[in-house]
């Protein structure tokens, strides 16, 4: 069994094959994870570079984690205090590391595309850490593992996702991944938050959180851009909490406990309360140990294909 | 070309047979786990595990390892082996480890093996159980416990069907089975 694609760039498009492919393999490596010495040697020999354009905390240091625990040698690049703010363009960038041979990349950018662009320019598997709006494809297969894990299955369940869907990659690769598994996918925000037109998508647009709760087995909330007020998007933080705040009273009227998710960092009462956060139906850590067992199952993948 | 080299019947007496030898040799099952490597080494470990409860009245644990991640073929192969988990639920430190396997041929998988099981843990020793030893050995490795000695030319197959994947019990040796593979 193989990837159709040597490079993970997005979820649109990839096979409900590939998908369980990567799902499946990360189950083996959670359990790598749980042993005392959570190292493996597939990736020895091999060397990956993070090409980070934009800050992350948890992203880079779950990839990282995940690139040392199977045996990678690794490379940080941060656009901050690098050639990038001399001038350099993506692509003289790009090739100057990979004459230094390496053999992938993992690339967050500002850009939507930027990783497809970096496709075209270098020989090395391309890996998308986040671009632009568009896709976090890692982040939407370690949602789906989660939630695999707690239900069994994937088909069948219903998701909806909340908050800023209009400049959210996690929304879309998330989208994309959970509607090719069979799940039923809906979205909850403020209109101005919801790109026009997403219902062709397949998934059903709600502006209510008290209409869509009764509705779902699991609710995915965003994380609220705080300098999105500055735009005027929505009026107040707690304007916005009060209407699309997940909080315990508004999630106790459904009649059984709704799996809550969050990619983090948590605003704490703003997009999710904090009871809830810390509750017994949220996974929200176990996405992150689910994210370092994806991405080690995706460099595997990915890297040992070739 | 198929020739049956164990039925249904002699590998029940071979597996109660190596089971009597784990016995014997460690004076007991004081300290013994059984760890099968996947697929088939992992159904020999419960079978064997079975039989060591009649002889001894003693229940010994069974792990199962998966060396995929340790092979040193992993790259270069057209075909990506897909990865089983590794389910050893108990600490091997200080522990006796049978390793048992199907088929022993060049070594490999068995060095494999004793890497993945060094980095779970450190075992007081390890024996080495083999259903069928084929010969053509490319490491230095030789099983404690021996099923059958089935010599072989390098293009033939040994091929063991267990009843818990496969549609029956029996060993086959089938000429010309073996695909080259490149080195």
């Amino acid at each position: 069994m193989k990837l159709q694609s040597r490079h993970l760039l997005g979820l649109d498009g990839m096979s409900k094959e590939d998908i369980t492919l990567i799902l499946d393999t990360a189950i083996s490596f959670k359990e790598v994870l749980g042993r005392p010495l959570k190292k493996v040697p597939p990736l020895q020999g091999k060397t990956i570079v993070n090409l980070f354009f934009e800050s992350s905390t948890r992203t880079r240091i779950s990839f990282e984690l995940a690139e040392r625990r199977l045996s990678a040698d690794v490379v940080n690049f941060t656009a901050l205090g690098s050639s990038v703010s001399k001038g350099e363009t993506l692509k003289d960038t790009a090739r100057n590391i990979e004459a230094m041979k390496i053999d992938m990349v993992v690339i967050r950018h500002a850009s939507s595309g930027a990783p497809h662009f970096l496709t075209r320019v270098v020989e090395a598997n391309v890996i998308n850490a986040g671009d632009g709006a568009h896709e976090h494809p890692t982040q939407a297969l370690l949602d789906m593992m989660t939630l695999r894990e707690k239900y069994g299955k994937l088909e069948g369940l219903r998701v909806c996702i909340v908050g800023d869907i209009l400049h959210s990659r996690v929304a879309r690769s998330n989208i994309y991944g959970l509607k090719t598994m069979g799940v039923e996918v809906s979205v909850c925000g403020p209109a101005t938050m919801i790109p026009r037109n997403i219902e062709a998508l397949g998934v059903r647009v709600y502006h209510r959180l008290e209409d869509v709760i009764p509705q779902v087995d699991a609710l995915n909330v965003l994380r609220i851009q705080l300098e999105r007020q500055k735009s005027g998007l929505f009026p107040s933080l707690r304007e916005y909490h009060r209407f699309f705040g997940v909080t315990k009273e508004k999630v106790d009227r459904a009649p059984k406990p709704i799996t809550i998710m969050h990619p983090g960092p948590i605003n704490r009462d703003v997009e999710l309360s904090a009871d809830l956060a810390d509750g017994p139906h949220s996974v929200i850590l176990e996405q992150v140990t689910n994210g370092e067992a994806v991405r080690m199952a995706v460099l595997y993948l990915l890297g040992t294909s070739n | 070309m198929k020739t049956n080299v164990l039925d249904a019947e002699g590998l029940r007496r071979t597996i109660n047979r190596l089971s009597h030898e784990i016995v014997e040799k460690n004076k007991g099952v004081q300290d013994v786990v059984l760890v099968g490597i996947t697929t088939r080494g992992e159904y020999l470990a419960h079978r064997i595990a079975k039989k060591i409860a009649e002889i001894e009245n003693k229940n010994v644990p069974v792990g199962v390892l998966d060396i995929t991640l340790y092979r040193d073929d992993l790259r270069g192969r057209l075909d990506q082996p897909i990865l089983k988990s590794t389910k050893i639920l108990f600490d091997i430190r200080g522990k006796i480890v049978v390793l048992i396997d199907d088929v022993l041929f060049t070594g490999r998988t068995i060095r494999s093996a004793l890497n993945a099981l060094m980095d779970i843990g450190r075992p007081a020793m390890i024996q080495l159980l083999v259903l069928i030893d084929r010969g053509h050995r490319e490491l230095p490795i030789k099983a404690d416990f021996v099923g059958k000695n089935v010599p072989t030319s390098h293009g033939e197959e040994v091929k063991v069907s267990m009843s818990e994947t496969d549609d029956e019990d029996a060993i086959y040796l089938i000429e010309n089975g073996r695909k080259e593979k490149k080195q």
